[in-house]
């Protein structure tokens, strides 16, 4: 192996890299198309969605052939494995960009049933959690992934309270409830988006450190 | 006939040029894996009694040092891989385990091996009767210029057992073990060399099984064989661990991943890390283990 194996790992790596980052930009553009009425920005959510899903093809394929052709063991395994479930968490976080963007623009040219800033702070803190994963798989940055799995709960309080006030609005005037039930699909993807950022920090800290962090409420009851 | 190269004697000590790790705190004891952590592991392998212990061996070729201070436990019913670029020592202990190292002019050696709890160094002990128990497999199969029957009833021939139905039931329970039975009962009295190179090493194997050792000692089995022969014999040697405790020295990495249950790295005649092949192939604890084990070495 050696180098000719090093310059495909590292292929990989940029192209998981050029999915994400085009994922990144989905969730930028979906946390806008609240304020479009023009709608041009939940459009262009789903044309990345289209070469997002392009990537995940391509992505899957590249590992396939490189676990069946080059036998890859230890950190390189690792890598190969964890891109292969790394990639169908970001496909699936810009599904979620879509759905939410579909939202978003039919309830853009409408008064908005929610007052506060918190749809804009489960948009920027989940898009940051998403950042930061994918940071801390570029840098190899074990600590910031692990920050990642820790935010997740913040971003889970900001549901729940999002959901007690969208209830709320609902109980409270009943010609908001179909905005409002937009709403609550919104931040339900939302959060999901949170979920999926934490299983990519997950699988980056089995690439650094090789061991598996999910479910810890299993390891903890075995003790 | 061994096929290792001859060993310079006259070179000077050849010492590790970047630091080694302290000699490993042994990871060999398991330890408590939770449920499922290394669904790949033979789970009985965790627990076995030792076979082989090897008691901080150092080993000189006259004045250069070819194992430093090895610690290295096999487990009964248990393959354990040793692996490492040529000339890191690996064949030299496995030599060790059946004093084949005597053979050779000027070897000294430090420190204890035991096998099955004795001391296979202590005076008195008859080398003989102790490398019996301790089947020996090389790289290039070389099997007698006899037929299959006598090349399978040589050590029982040289143990002096004459009664013929011995014989006959150790030759057929040997072929049987080996996975050579089916293709050579109708012509056991065939010359051994007519057969393909994958049957003379099973044949080899046979021949090795026949004196019903405790243990198998292997110096790259396969290296001479094609894929479907070493699969064959990678079988076999899975078969075989229900009887026997198999120490392997591979340069195939793919092979010690697939047939050993602990394996054993080494480079410069120090042992850098041994440990559940599951673990040492997927989240090895040594850089250096990592950059050979993936190829990257030097």
């Amino acid at each position: 192996m050696g180098r000719h194996f090093d310059n495909e790992l590292k292929d990989l790596k940029f192209s998981l890299l050029a999915m994400a980052g085009q994922v990144e930009e989905m969730i930028g553009l979906t946390e806008e198309a609240l304020s479009d009425p023009g709608g041009t920005k939940a459009a262009r959510v789903n044309e990345l969605d289209r070469a997002v899903d392009e990537w995940d093809l391509k992505l899957d394929q590249a590992c396939i052939d490189l676990l069946a052709l080059r036998n890859p063991i230890a950190s390189d395994l690792r890598l190969i494995a964890s891109t292969l479930k790394i990639v169908p968490e970001l496909e699936r976080i810009g599904d979620h960009c879509c759905n939410i963007a579909r939202r978003y623009r039919i309830l853009a040219p409408q008064p908005t049933v929610l007052p506060g800033d918190g749809l804009e702070r489960i948009g920027a803190e989940t898009r940051s959690m998403v950042r930061r994963a994918v940071d801390a798989f570029v840098n190899g940055d074990a600590a910031l992934a692990r920050a990642v799995i820790d935010d997740d709960d913040s971003v889970d309080a900001l549901y729940q309270g999002l959901y007690k006030d969208l209830l709320r609005v609902m109980l409270s005037d009943p010609l908001s409830i179909e905005r409002a039930s937009h709403l609550i699909i919104v931040i339900k993807n939302w959060e999901r988006i949170a979920d999926q950022a934490t299983n990519i920090a997950e699988e980056v800290l089995f690439i650094l450190e090789g061991v598996n962090v999910k479910h810890a409420y299993l390891r903890d009851s075995r003790l | 006939m061994d096929n290792t190269p001859p060993i310079p004697v006259a070179e000077p000590v050849n010492r590790p040029t970047t630091p080694l790790p302290p000699s490993p705190a042994l990871e060999q004891d398991p330890g408590t894996f939770a449920p499922g952590e290394l669904p790949l592991t033979d789970q009985a392998a965790l627990k076995a009694p030792p076979m082989i212990e090897v008691e901080g061996i150092n080993l000189f070729y006259g004045t250069k040092q070819a194992l430093y201070d090895i610690n290295l436990t096999v487990r009964r019913n248990t393959v354990m891989a040793l692996i490492g670029p040529s000339g890191c020592g690996k064949s030299t202990l496995l030599r060790s385990i059946n004093r084949m190292n005597d053979l050779i002019d000027g070897v000294r050696i430090e420190g204890r091996v035991t096998v099955a709890g004795e001391d296979i160094y202590a005076p008195g002990v008859d080398v003989i009767s102790l490398r019996k128990r301790m089947g020996m497999v090389f790289q290039k199969s070389n099997p007698f210029p006899k037929s299959i029957y006598e090349n399978v009833a040589y050590g029982l021939r040289i143990q002096g057992v004459k009664d013929r139905a011995i014989v006959d039931e150790a030759v057929e329970r040997s072929l049987i073990g080996a996975g050579l039975w089916d293709e050579v009962k109708d012509r056991l009295h065939d010359s051994g060399l007519g057969l393909s190179g994958g049957q003379q090493q099973r044949l080899c194997i046979a021949r090795a099984l026949a004196v019903k050792p405790d243990v198998i000692l292997m110096d790259e089995p396969c290296s001479a064989l094609d894929p479907l022969a070493t699969g064959r014999i990678e079988e076999l040697i899975f078969e075989l661990k229900r009887d026997y405790t198999i120490v392997i020295v591979t340069h195939n990495m793919q092979q010690a991943a697939r047939v050993s249950d602990y394996t054993a790295f080494f480079w410069m005649g120090k042992l850098v890390e041994v440990g559940l092949t599951e673990k040492l192939f997927t989240n090895p604890r040594e850089r250096m283990t990592e950059d050979y084990i993936s190829g990257r070495f030097g």
